[in-house]
């Protein structure tokens, strides 16, 4: 299979005087071309420090990431990130912050070339596609949060990188913006067929858009089960696909690995016999 | 019976903790306070309470006034003082800028300059005087130096923390599309932190005219700071009082011109206040 996205034998440890912490250990998978795969995850499990990683943002301790067989070393226009806030240019309008990477010399185009050209028609068409035309002029502080995260995304895509890299990219929206954005997402992906790696502590979210779901563990952060799901084509799920037995059971599943592997099984335990020795004090009052 | 839920009356939005105002209503508020504090200045001298020489009142002020204003004198007073300001602001901001810039955005930078920095903007300018005298003589330039000194060394970590308050989405944003580390710091650090690096300015330029009285305190022969000390020689304390209203009214006028060119310039960014 043609392998965009590579990541080999991956470990990430930061040293302190006294101790080593390991955030990530030996971590190997990889990620098809036009395939979406969702990293979730308890808290502290690691999952934005890999996709950091992958991005170029932070350097491993030991492993490679390669895209398209070659090993990163840095933060590239092949691998655009789009991060959960506060990423936008607020001293560009939308169009412009769209166009942002044309202004980089790594992303220049000659003035009036066919390539200039089709990057114009291309941003025209991205804001179409997120619903930012009635919005093209504003400056970001104008726009509602969903509004901004479309910006995020149009930016990303508009030098179409081999890798779109999400991370919580919906984490700050409320529930219903947040339905609005996923079937936006599964447009574009039946559109583009980009190649998708989105870290969400969302589960129903990662199993209604991914077509592979891995679930980290905590400490150190490691693969703990990878869930291949069997929707049908991104155009054909509706929110009512969410309510389906076997969705259900896909993210009850899911859920159930990650509550296994938090670790937080002790607390409940520790609360019920709090509430139980309230309970009996609470009888014999009465 | 219906109990009441949290304050026991309505209160008018403008008495909510950092509740809002509108503008009219803050200018009118404004100008009620410079009304209240003239008023009781007058109150106070006209019926005698102190000694004239103590607190002189608003109409020996305004008469000492407009004879300074009319033998010419306090035009030239305020346009040297004015000078001096602006030059030594100038010189902090044409080194501060670029170098806040830098320390901003690199670590080792940061690391080299910022304990040199707060150790050195607890060095006291007025300390400076003697020295500055001994390197520059009794020129423009020394006056110039006092209040670069002034104001240099605070500017320099205030511009580096505006630079470091950019949020790190935007940065890290830029270099997954492509930029290089000068297109980050020129394109997303300086563009991101101009808001507030004005701002900083704004204030740093209020700081430079309280020096501007320690840069004329030795070897001048003009400007407002000068005018203040030769009227303590004489008690002319009017004429004191009219120095330091003006210097007031000059500082108010570049702060509000200022501030709205900020508003004007950046109309995305709030102002700080």
């Amino acid at each position: 299979m043609n392998q965009t996205l590579a990541v080999q034998a991956l470990c990430k440890w930061f040293s302190t005087a006294a101790a080593r912490f390991d955030a990530l250990s030996d971590i190997s998978f990889g990620v098809g071309a036009g395939e979406f795969v969702a990293v979730v995850g308890a808290s502290g499990c690691g999952k934005s420090t890999l996709l950091r990683i992958i991005a170029g943002l932070e350097q491993p301790s030991s492993g490679d990431v390669l895209v398209d067989q070659q090993v990163i070393c840095g933060p590239g226009r092949d691998r655009a990130m789009v991060f959960q806030d506060y990423s936008l240019y607020p001293w560009l309008t939308v169009i412009e912050n769209i166009r942002f990477s044309l202004r980089l010399r790594s992303g220049r185009l000659a003035p009036d070339s066919a390539a200039a050209q089709s990057a114009a028609e291309r941003s025209e068409l991205l804001m179409e596609l997120m619903g930012l035309t009635r919005v093209r002029d504003a400056h970001p502080h104008e726009l509602s949060g969903g509004m901004r995260q479309r910006v995020a995304i149009a930016r990303a895509l508009l030098s179409k990188p081999q890798l779109l890299l999400m991370d919580e990219p919906f984490g700050a929206l409320d529930a219903q913006t947040r339905e609005v954005m996923h079937d936006l997402i599964l447009h574009i992906v039946a559109l583009e067929r980009p190649t998708i790696v989105f870290v969400t502590h969302d589960v129903e979210e990662a199993v209604y858009l991914a077509d592979r779901v891995i679930v980290l563990a905590p400490g150190p952060g490691r693969i703990d089960s990878v869930w291949p799901i069997g929707l049908p084509p991104a155009l054909e799920r509706t929110q009512d696909l969410k309510r389906s037995p076997a969705f259900l059971a896909t993210s009850r599943e899911i859920l159930d690995r990650i509550r296994a592997t938090s670790g937080l099984q002790s607390d409940l335990d520790a609360l019920r016999r709090l509430t139980g020795a309230a309970g009996r004090a609470a009888t014999t009052i009465m | 019976m219906n109990q009441r839920l949290g304050q026991p009356r309505r209160r008018s939005p403008v008495w909510t903790i950092r509740g809002s105002l509108s503008r009219k209503l803050y200018w009118s508020i404004a100008a009620t306070s410079f009304c209240v504090w003239i008023a009781a200045w007058w109150a106070v001298t006209a019926l005698q309470l102190v000694d004239p020489l103590f607190l002189p009142g608003p109409g020996a002020v305004l008469r000492r006034f407009d004879l300074w204003l009319r033998d010419g004198g306090l035009l030239r007073d305020a346009g040297i003082s004015i000078f001096r300001v602006t030059a030594g602001f100038l010189l902090s901001a044409a080194i501060a800028l670029p170098l806040g810039l830098v320390i901003g955005a690199y670590r080792p930078v940061r690391a080299f300059f910022e304990p040199l920095l707060e150790f050195a903007r607890y060095l006291p300018a007025v300390a400076f005087v003697p020295m500055v005298l001994l390197w520059t003589g009794i020129g423009e330039s020394s006056k110039i130096l006092v209040i670069w000194i002034g104001t240099f060394f605070q500017m320099v970590i205030m511009l580096s923390e505006d630079v470091g308050r950019v949020p790190l989405p935007q940065v890290e944003t830029a270099r997954t599309l492509g930029a290089s580390g000068r297109e980050v710091v020129i394109l997303v650090l300086l563009r991101s932190a101009m808001p507030a690096m004005f701002d900083t300015l704004r204030i740093t330029l209020g700081w430079a005219w309280t020096y501007l009285v320690v840069a004329e305190l030795v070897a001048a022969n003009s400007g407002l700071g000068y005018a203040i000390l030769k009227a303590q020689r004489f008690l002319q304390t009017d004429r004191i009082f009219v120095g330091i209203i003006v210097i007031g009214l000059i500082g108010l006028g570049t702060d509000q011109v200022l501030r709205w060119l900020h508003r004007r310039l950046f109309p995305w960014a709030g102002a700080r206040s």
